[in-house]
């Protein structure tokens, strides 16, 4: 090539650049960490069929995802595993707020106390998470596992350091089923622990669970399932003891009651199969976006992810939306146009 | 027989201190008498460079070579470097012309105010940041222990105490062993040995520390653990004194004492030994020569000669251990509370605003992490400004040899 060539190309490629620009939507987002295996793999789909349409995702957590949407406005949409309360919707500059429910997930108890099998109801993982149930061997233990022997070793409790939607998922059941838990401790993404140690994330709390004998944690389901740790199943509403999985996670989004807004919590939900510490994962979307051409794409990306996008979830190890929910949230997205 | 060491050997010191000394000998140290100061100037003067020889106090005489200024409280570790004193006057004046003069004064001016406002903006930031907090709390109830974010509580005293009480372990950990390893690795094992132990330990301060944290979980608290097993089974019932109580988990803040050791005992060890190396030949020589064992000499003449860059190497590391963060996050349980015991868990300020931080619940949370920062601030520098006032008042009670300073 002759340097005037050279020239004579770049030239060229400059006139058509802004042309070839000119059709790309970009659409931003932040939010939690537990949804961003399953939306990178999204976008990374969706870009294929729509290449006029990118999509960036910062993983920076449920809170950050929720400020960044509603309060400095520095991203199209908002991704959270706990859903706005009242006041951050009344204090959103953002108006009107819309949930929409993406993926499901699930938290599941694990624990250290090799050659045991137990499984464990509500109020007593409340008790032991209180620490008014401290010994393995205590009467509410033995009545969650007849038949079971126990040892007489102290209970270690082990949680989330970090503030999370994991441990919102976990207390908020806890809460449902023990009233004690609601006066003491309440409900959030970080919360006063009566008692126990603090790991930072799933892999400080399995790791703890892991190098101390008679310790008990919780973890989230995917992360459980990826790393082949074993969890105990849990007893739900209707008095069945429930190991998770994506179905009986499915099972207690399609049992529970969904509200118009979707602010809804699916812990402890009623119907038969479900499994008691399963949560909603929420895209934060609003009308009221300027740019109409982000406003389609975003509208037109939400109803592949609920429908076509539902497909990808299981291999990742998320519990797809049940039938009716989608069903629900299509009439709703179409809101967005 | 001793005291007289005291006093014979340190004034023979101070009288080469004169800033006019006209000895011909003393020709490449004479940058130094451009910044004279009084011999018994306590601390470094505010132009004289961090972690670069300040005093130039130098004893010797006879060794243009040797290295003879001390490092005074250096903040970051200084490698071994060349005398910048050494460099002869005239060549200096000589050598460049007045505009590259003039710009190469300009530069690094720029570099050092961008550094002065560099720490400028973050107080600000961290001040700024911490008002609502402060407005809605009180002081009064920054400093309680309650940690409550679902009822909007923000206390910082219990992590005011684990980072205290965890620094306090690692120093007395780190502090001792650091000095004592330096020691040996100057005054008593051959070069060989010494190069190998330094270079492994320079090492150490290469690892990250979330790395060292997993380490941490993984190998050192299962080690601490049966530590703690075996107190609590003591038949001298070991376990009912208020530093071995409660349950032995392993977590805890001795394991995240140990941690930090681990962690400050690169920075301490290395300046020490660089402040080691510093001590002028003849000092060394002069105690021999006076009949002083091994063991005389580094007690009467090495260390009273280095203790002040000794302390510096403690601060230095005291700086290293109260910020650390990840590594002491993943070991020491993160629970906010007060207890005695080696064995408890506990949580400290830079850890919880890393745990809080991405999730934290509402602006107060994160303007309440905000202030635990500004603290965490204040706290070191209190430390810094008491460790330097004690080495002020110590210098001026005379309880050390004057070379010693």
């Amino acid at each position: 090539m002759t340097p005037r060539s050279i020239a004579r190309t770049a030239l060229f490629a400059l006139l058509l650049a802004p042309a070839a620009f000119a059709q790309i939507t970009s659409l931003s987002g932040a939010g939690g960490t537990f949804i961003y295996p399953l939306a990178s793999k999204w976008f990374n789909e969706y870009n294929k069929v729509h290449p006029q349409i990118q999509i960036n995702y910062q993983s920076i957590g449920s809170g950050g995802g929720i400020r960044q949407f509603s309060v400095e406005q520095t991203v199209d949409f908002g991704e959270t595993d706990g859903p706005m309360s009242d006041q951050q919707l009344r204090e959103s500059k953002v108006q009107p707020v819309y949930h929409f429910p993406m993926a499901l997930g699930g938290v599941v108890p694990v624990y250290n106390l090799p050659g045991v099998q137990l499984r464990f109801s509500g109020p007593t993982l409340a008790g032991i998470f209180l620490g008014e149930i401290a010994m393995w061997d205590d009467a509410a233990i033995v009545k969650d596992n007849p038949g079971v022997k126990l040892p007489a070793q102290p209970i270690t409790v082990v949680h989330r350091a970090d503030g999370s939607g994991t441990t919102y998922t976990w207390v908020d059941f806890l809460s449902k089923v023990s009233a004690e838990w609601q006066k003491k401790v309440g409900v959030g993404t970080s919360v006063t622990w009566p008692v126990g140690l603090g790991g930072k994330g799933n892999e400080g709390v399995s790791g703890m669970v892991k190098q101390t004998p008679g310790s008990i944690g919780y973890v989230e389901l995917i992360y459980a399932l990826q790393t082949k740790l074993e969890h105990a199943p849990v007893q739900n509403a209707t008095g069945e003891f429930l190991n998770a999985s994506l179905a009986s996670v499915s099972a207690a989004a399609a049992t529970a009651r969904i509200p118009a807004d979707y602010r809804v919590s699916i812990t402890n939900a009623p119907g038969k199969g479900a499994y008691p510490i399963s949560t909603f994962t929420w895209v934060l979307a609003t009308p009221s976006m300027k740019d109409a051409a982000k406003k389609k794409a975003l509208h037109d990306f939400l109803i592949w992810a609920v429908t076509k996008g539902q497909d990808y979830s299981e291999g990742l190890g998320y519990a797809p939306l049940p039938k009716s929910v989608v069903q629900m949230e299509l009439k709703d997205i179409a809101k967005m146009k | 027989m001793r005291p007289s060491f005291h006093e014979e050997i340190p004034m023979d010191v101070s009288s080469t201190e004169t800033p006019d000394h006209p000895v011909a000998g003393l020709a490449p140290h004479s940058g130094s008498a451009q910044r004279p100061r009084p011999g018994s100037a306590p601390l470094p003067s505010p132009r004289a460079p961090l972690g670069g020889p300040v005093r130039p106090s130098g004893p010797t005489d006879e060794q243009p070579g040797t290295a003879e200024a001390l490092p005074a409280l250096p903040m970051i570790a200084p490698e071994p470097e060349p005398d910048p004193d050494a460099l002869p006057e005239d060549r200096y004046h000589r050598s460049t012309g007045r505009v590259a003069d003039q710009l190469f004064r300009l530069g690094t001016g720029t570099c050092a105010a961008m550094v002065a406002a560099l720490i400028l903006v973050v107080i600000l930031f961290m001040v700024k940041g911490s008002i609502p907090a402060f407005k809605d709390h009180g002081l009064g109830a920054i400093l309680s222990p309650a940690w409550d974010p679902t009822n909007q509580k923000y206390g910082a005293l219990t992590f005011l105490f684990g980072t205290a009480y965890t620094s306090l372990i690692g120093m007395a950990i780190a502090l001792p062993l650091g000095v004592l390893t330096a020691v040996a690795l100057v005054e008593i094992l051959p070069k060989g040995p010494a190069k190998a132990i330094s270079l492994a330990v320079e090492l150490l301060a290469a690892i990250p520390s979330v790395l060292l944290g997993l380490w941490g979980i993984f190998e050192l608290v299962p080690l601490v653990r049966r530590f703690e097993i075996s107190i609590y089974k003591s038949p001298f019932g070991l376990r009912r004194l208020p530093i071995f109580g409660g349950a032995p988990l392993g977590v805890g803040f001795l394991a995240a004492g140990l941690l930090l050791a681990i962690m400050a005992l690169p920075f301490i060890l290395s300046v020490t030994r660089e402040v080691l190396l510093q001590v002028p030949r003849s000092q060394r020589e002069a105690a021999y020569a006076l009949g002083a064992t091994r063991w005389q000499a580094i007690r009467r003449f090495i260390l009273p000669y280095s203790w002040k860059g000794i302390f510096g190497a403690g601060l230095l590391g005291l700086a290293r251990v109260l910020g650390e963060t990840m590594a002491v996050t993943m070991v020491i349980g993160n629970t906010p509370q007060i207890k005695a015991s080696l064995f408890a868990s506990g949580y400290t300020l830079a850890s919880v605003i890393a745990n809080e931080f991405t999730e934290a619940p509402s602006d107060l949370a994160i303007s309440a992490l905000i202030s635990l920062g500004l603290i965490l601030l204040l706290l070191s520098v209190t430390l810094n400004a008491a460790a330097r006032i004690m080495l002020f008042y110590l210098n001026r009670s005379q309880g050390v040899p004057q070379g010693a300073k």
